[in-house]
């Protein structure tokens, strides 16, 4: 009897991606090679934050040699176009000017200097208009994007007057570019019949059906193509397809190849961004620090059209009461329409916003009740079948078991020790430390975006090719996917290979977003592995003759009957399935069970499942400068039984480094005319390696998973940005040791300026 | 004809001199590895290392190629991330790798650069200087704690396995590719490039034209200094410090004849852009460019120091604290060139300190910085001066703050009278490095921060608080 193969390996951290960037392999859309007569389009965009247009004159523009063409909304077959959620967004500029940045016109040029040089000679006349930049500006005259959202649970209405403590305030939160370092871009090439078009997405679809849309065509006749793209962090989820709708209409009008990539500056004033918040709050509590009542009314600034401020809109409202049980609640959110490009997707969709307010309004309980947040944060943590405001229970709540890990763990009370210990030697000097839990729920909220598709070819010589709907952007989704076909197949990775994504392979796809490609995709494409290997199954169960009882395994590149000498090696299996005129393709789908949302009501079960964990940050600020370091972030996180602990990991670390940045030092400054200040990267300041925490510690939570997370591994990326928030409040902590009476607003993020003016305010009673 | 060798390829080419280097490594060459981000040296994901010929044989420094003019590369090396790789991954490729240092990967090949030129320039096996390296590279991904590993990892691995850091020995050891060894010779043959002392627009390091007016720089008719010889020593002749206006940053961070002359400043270059931008920036572009809040000016004013002015055969010499007029106007004429800088070594004879704060720590342009040198006798302030940038539309000397405490003793209430007098002197505006109340507060706090650098107890934080 031949003995089974040795098991394999389990390789946990496959990072497939790794060998090629480090070599600069990797091709992302500007390295393609190009092809023979490819133009360059350059977008001319409003120089006005509100305005109508009296007259554009581009005669002179267009002489400029290597000028080929200059493109303006009329020229539109189809139409002019872009809304994904509400079609409030033209392509290009008719005759009102909504935004700075609002593309007006496309150059299409031999070269990218001529171009340049003919958006110098556009002359552009409007009549302005008043500019609206403040969202309580916009809130107060009820200029809305889309209808307000309430949520409630209980009476909280009622439930105010039976507490012993009832706090108000504001809390702003400022926006945040995602400077995904790829810039915006898509590449049009004119086919005999339609259109290719290779762009920098995280949503391949909506880019199709907007391009589809715009040139007047059917979806059948584009075919977008994504290798990977250099970071999205939502703002090419839906904010990539303007880009290769203008590309796709100057290839279609000069039957040429069009590559349109945005210059570092041209994206900053012309995408959107993580939406600024102003919030109001109202919290209650009972004497034993139990939240009995919050109320809380939110201020989106959504810009001038709405994109997907909804969508995001309401994320906040799920995440508002963040890993808390609150028995009343009663929060709305309006999403305010001004004159900024349009706000839009960022990793975490809402939810930071929401949750920074609720936050803020415990550690301003705290801060009167003179006690600290800990203890009221621990005293209200979620627990198993705890009600969410939206109708959903927690199940396989984890809220508690990660915040009395950390606190154990890491040993809170020793670390709050030396903290005292240290503020009381340094005079100039002072550490802070913060509890940061988190709560967030996985799955699309719009409960039709849950599904996916993936398309598996074994090849006759043994390898295989998967395609899905994901988009590797820096998440490590390829990695996984080839982790499950590899998983499925009993293959090493080696044999797998993972195709671009393609909508003529994966069609109808829902963009790389919400933390959830790696669960729909996945699982998409386990569903077509197995439809082979069942087909694969059947051919050997004839062919060996084999009964129900006998165990038939296809695994460690073999199949085989344990107990036998049935034996056959993958290569030769593939062989005979092929002779035996077996299908070796396959496509497979899924789509979430049990969840459903009713808008109506505002109740259902948005979420497949939730993701928790907690973070101890400890910070120094320094009081004579007002500058800050983080010292550490400990993190004790819920990753269910994470599949690839490398990928993970690396996204509790990046994710906490952006929401860090978010919260501290990133500011967006736009002045009264709507002019971003902060316009180049001189001026926006994302974090370095030195502003990042000295250390972070990660421990993986020991849970069985969810099984509706792919291999039960929890999705992970975007729960970690909202510890970030972490480091606000452990800065705040900071400045009030060293001035007791500091008044610090809640206003996010947390600059040096506003550290150093804190550190040195006064109450005006004083 | 501009001259140098890319990777293993000589080139010789008529592109205009302006030319940035990114573009024609990327569209002129097809080596698409190093990545065009930001066009403004604020991403480090185009670095390139730029290797020149000295007496010690090659060296090699790391820069940003979206902003170095063409001319800057005339008889050089230029490695980009082609040129490093092998058939197997480098170790610093393996460390990376390894430790999952690569999210989207954009940046990566940048960091790869930036840490194979620790590598070349015979870095220590130190994780400051390593993590130093890589102080101009930014990751939007990984949140650098992955990236760090790896830097540990080379530090581990890679350094100690080497007993001196040259190219023959990296070779042999399989870290760079064998093409390194013929680099010297092939670039030592370069004759020098002629320069045109009419050229209507003198380049340094590019750092500060390349961002400012990126687009005119491609056809702007230029004329280099890296590569004229009085322009880039450094040198100290009893207590008098001359150094070449075309030196860099990094050219003085590196010299042990400035940190002679001022001693204990690695701090202060710290605080100074990053690795590849102190590596092209020049000491006379930061002068010219006559930004109220460049550092080395502010440096350069608080040790009091003069500049060489040179038109043609004629030279003078002018105070820099008299070299500005109003914001962004000097006393420069047209086509005259900064040569050459002097001033008096501080060496133990007065404290020299500088402050700087701005909204990220590092790799930032001031909100408000300061620098000051007190020679103090007996406790007697002797001599002073002070300047402060950010606070006024020229880099501001302290005319009347050092009028106000020369004579004074050192102590609580000179610096209170300092502080007053200092008030008076400045006139900061809201922009977007912060609002004017905001850089008032802060330039009362560096000049505190700069007294207690002196002498550590002079005010305690309740006397502040009371201000
Ligand atoms: C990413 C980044 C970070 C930066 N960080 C800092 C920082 O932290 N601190 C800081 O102070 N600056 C900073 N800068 C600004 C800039 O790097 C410095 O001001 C630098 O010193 C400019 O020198 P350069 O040689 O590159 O100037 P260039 O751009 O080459 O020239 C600047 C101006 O000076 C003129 N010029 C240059 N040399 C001479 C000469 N010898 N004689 C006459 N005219 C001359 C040029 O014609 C031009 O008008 C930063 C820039 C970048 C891109």
């Amino acid at each position: 009897m031949t003995q089974n193969p040795k098991p394999r390996k389990k390789k946990h951290s496959l990072n497939i991606d790794a060998p090629l960037h480090v070599t600069g392999r990797t091709i992302y859309l500007d390295d393609m090679p190009e092809l023979g007569g490819t133009l360059y389009a350059k977008v001319y965009y409003s120089p006005y934050a509100h305005a109508s247009i009296t007259s554009i004159d581009y005669s002179e523009a267009r002489q400029q040699p290597g000028i080929i063409d200059i493109i303006d909304h009329s020229r539109i077959p189809g139409e002019n176009q872009i809304g994904g959620i509400i079609p409030d967004e033209p392509l290009l500029a008719v005759d009102e000017l909504h935004f700075i940045g609002m593309p007006i016109l496309i150059i299409v040029s031999t070269d990218e200097l001529n171009a340049h040089k003919a958006s110098q000679l556009i002359k552009l006349e409007v009549e302005e208009k008043e500019v609206i930049v403040d969202v309580e500006e916009a809130y107060r005259r009820r200029s809305f994007l889309s209808a307000p959202i309430h949520f409630s649970l209980g009476d909280a209405e009622h439930a105010f007057t039976d507490c012993a403590h009832v706090f108000e305030g504001s809390a702003s939160s400022g926006g945040q570019e995602h400077v995904y370092l790829e810039p915006q871009g898509a590449y049009a090439i004119p086919q005999q019949q339609g259109m290719k078009i290779f762009s920098s997405t995280q949503g391949p679809t909506a880019v199709q059906h907007t391009v589809a849309k715009v040139l007047g065509w059917s979806m059948n006749l584009i075919e977008v193509d994504v290798n990977r793209i250099g970071g999205g962090f939502g703002g090419k989820e839906d904010q990539a397809s303007p880009w290769a709708a203008m590309a796709a209409l100057a290839a279609h009008i000069c039957q040429r190849p069009v590559k349109l990539i945005l210059e570092r500056g041209e994206d900053l004033q012309m995408t959107g961004k993580r939406h600024p918040y102003q919030s109001h709050y109202k919290i209650g509590l009972d004497t034993s620090g139990k939240i009995i009542a919050f109320e809380a009314r939110y201020l989106q600034n959504g810009g001038a059209a709405a994109d997907l401020s909804p969508a995001v809109l309401q994320r906040t409202l799920f995440h508002s009461t963040n890993s808390y049980y609150i028995p009343h609640v009663r929060i709305s959110a309006y999403s305010c329409r001004t004159n900024l490009p349009p706000n839009t997707a960022f990793r975490g969709f809402g939810g930071p916003q929401g949750m920074y307010v609720m936050e803020a309004a415990l550690d301003h309980a705290a801060t009167a009740l003179d006690i600290e947040v800990h203890d009221i944060q621990r005293k209200n943590l979620l627990y198993e079948s705890a009600e969410f405001p939206y109708g959903q229970l927690a199940e396989a709540c984890a809220a508690q078991h990660c915040w009395d890990e950390a606190v154990e763990s890491y040993d809170l009370s020793g670390s709050m020790k030396k903290i005292e210990d240290y503020n009381a030697a340094h005079q100039w000097s002072k550490k802070g430390l913060s509890l940061m839990p988190i709560c967030f729920g996985i799955s699309f909220t719009n409960t039709m975006m849950n599904q996916a598709r993936a398309l598996v070819h074994v090849y006759h010589d043994g390898s295989v090719g998967i395609s899905t709907g994901a988009v590797e952007m820096g998440q490590g989704v390829s990695s996984k996917m080839i982790q499950v076909a590899a998983g499925c197949f009993g293959l090493p990775h080696e044999h797998i290979k993972l195709e671009s994504t393609n909508t003529t392979r994966v069609a109808n796809t829902s963009p790389s977003a919400a933390s959830a490609t790696a669960d729909l995709n996945g699982k998409a494409l386990q569903d077509a592995c197995s439809q082979i290997i069942h087909r694969l199954q059947d051919l050997l169960r004839d062919q060996w003759s084999l009964t129900e009882a006998d165990e038939l395994q296809i695994d460690n590149a073999s199949a085989y009957v344990a107990g036998t000498d049935h034996l056959m090696s993958w290569q030769e299996l593939v062989t005979l399935a092929f002779q035996q005129r077996v299908n070796l393709s396959a496509k497979g789908h899924y789509a979430t069970p049990t969840i459903h949302f009713n808008k109506e009501t505002s109740k259902g079960i948005p979420f497949a499942y939730h993701v928790y964990g907690t973070a101890i940050t400890t910070c120094t600020v320094d009081c004579l400068r007002g500058n800050y370091e983080l010292d550490k972030v400990q993190i004790v996180h819920d990753f269910g039984s994470s599949m690839n602990r490398a990928v993970d990991l690396g996204q509790i670390e990046g994710g906490l480094a952006q929401g860090i940045g978010w919260m501290t030092m990133e500011e967006l400054i736009y002045n009264d005319k709507g002019q971003l200040k902060s316009g180049n990267l001189a001026n926006y300041k994302i974090p370095d390696i030195y502003s990042v925490p000295k250390e972070v510690q990660v421990q993986y939570l020991n849970t069985p998973g969810a099984e509706l997370a792919i291999n039960k591994s929890k999705a992970v990326g975007e729960p970690p940005l909202m510890y970030g928030i972490g480091a606000y409040f452990a800065i705040h902590q900071a400045i009030k040791r060293f001035n007791p009476q500091a008044v610090i607003p809640y206003s996010a993020p947390m600059t040096t300026e506003k550290v150093l003016l804190a550190l040195y305010s006064k109450r005006d009673s004083e | 004809m501009i001259e140098f060798v890319l990777n293993q390829t000589k080139i010789q080419t008529e592109l205009p001199a302006g030319t940035a280097m990114l573009d024609f490594i990327r569209k002129h060459q097809q080596l698409t590895g190093s990545k065009l981000v930001c066009k403004e040296g604020e991403c480090g994901a185009c670095s390139v290392l730029v290797g020149s010929h000295s007496d010690d044989g090659m060296i090699y420094q790391s820069m940003t190629s979206c902003i170095m003019p063409l001319i800057n590369a005339h008889g050089k090396h230029i490695v980009t991330i082609e040129g490093l790789n092998m058939e197997q991954l480098t170790p610093v490729q393996q460390a990376m790798t390894d430790q999952y240092g690569t999210q989207c990967g954009y940046c990566t090949p940048g960091f790869v650069v930036s840490l194979s030129g620790y590598l070349l320039s015979g870095g220590k096996p130190q994780i400051e200087g390593i993590i130093a390296a890589i102080d101009g590279n930014i990751c939007r991904c990984t949140g650098y704690k992955s990236i760090e590993r790896a830097a540990a990892d080379i530090c581990k691995r890679v350094l100690p396995d080497m007993s001196e850091m040259s190219i023959d020995s990296l070779v042999s050891a399989g870290y760079i590719p064998r093409y390194f060894q013929e680099i010297d010779a092939l670039i030592k043959d370069i004759n020098p490039i002629t320069h045109h002392p009419k050229a209507p627009r003198t380049v340094g390091g590019g750092t500060d034209l390349y961002v400012q007016r990126p687009k005119q720089m491609y056809e702007a008719v230029i004329q280099g200094v890296y590569s004229i010889p009085a322009m880039n020593q450094i040198s100290i002749e009893g207590d008098e410090c001359t150094f070449g206006a075309a030196c860099t940053m990094g050219d003085l961070y590196r010299s042990t004849v400035f940190q002679e002359a001022v001693p204990d400043a690695d701090y202060m270059f710290k605080l100074l852009s990053s690795t590849q931008i102190r590596n092209m920036a020049t000491i006379g572009g930061n002068l010219v460019n006559a930004s109220p809040i460049g550092d080395f000016t502010i440096i350069l004013l608080a040790l009091d120091a003069d500049l060489i002015l040179r038109l043609g055969d004629h030279t003078r010499q002018v105070a820099l604290k008299d070299f500005y007029k109003e914001y962004k106007v000097t006393d420069l004429q047209e086509n005259e060139l900064v040569e050459q800088i002097k001033f008096k070594a501080t060496r133990d004879r007065s404290h020299f300190h500088f402050e700087k704060v701005s909204q990220r720590k590092y790799f930032d342009i001031a909100s408000v910085n300061l620098a000051s040198q007190i020679e103090i006798e007996d406790g007697i302030i002797k001599e002073a001066h002070l300047a402060i940038g950010g606070v006024g539309p020229i880099p501001m000397y302290l005319h009347q703050v050092r009028a106000s405490i020369i004579g004074k003793e050192m102590n609580g209430s000179t610096m209170e009278l300092a502080i007053q007098k200092l008030q008076e002197e400045i006139s900061p505006i809201s922009d977007a490095r912060g609002s004017s109340d905001y850089k008032r507060l802060l330039a009362r706090q560096l000049l505190i921060a700069q007294f207690l650098a002196i002498d550590p107890v002079i005010c305690d934080h309740h006397q502040i608080m009371a201000l």
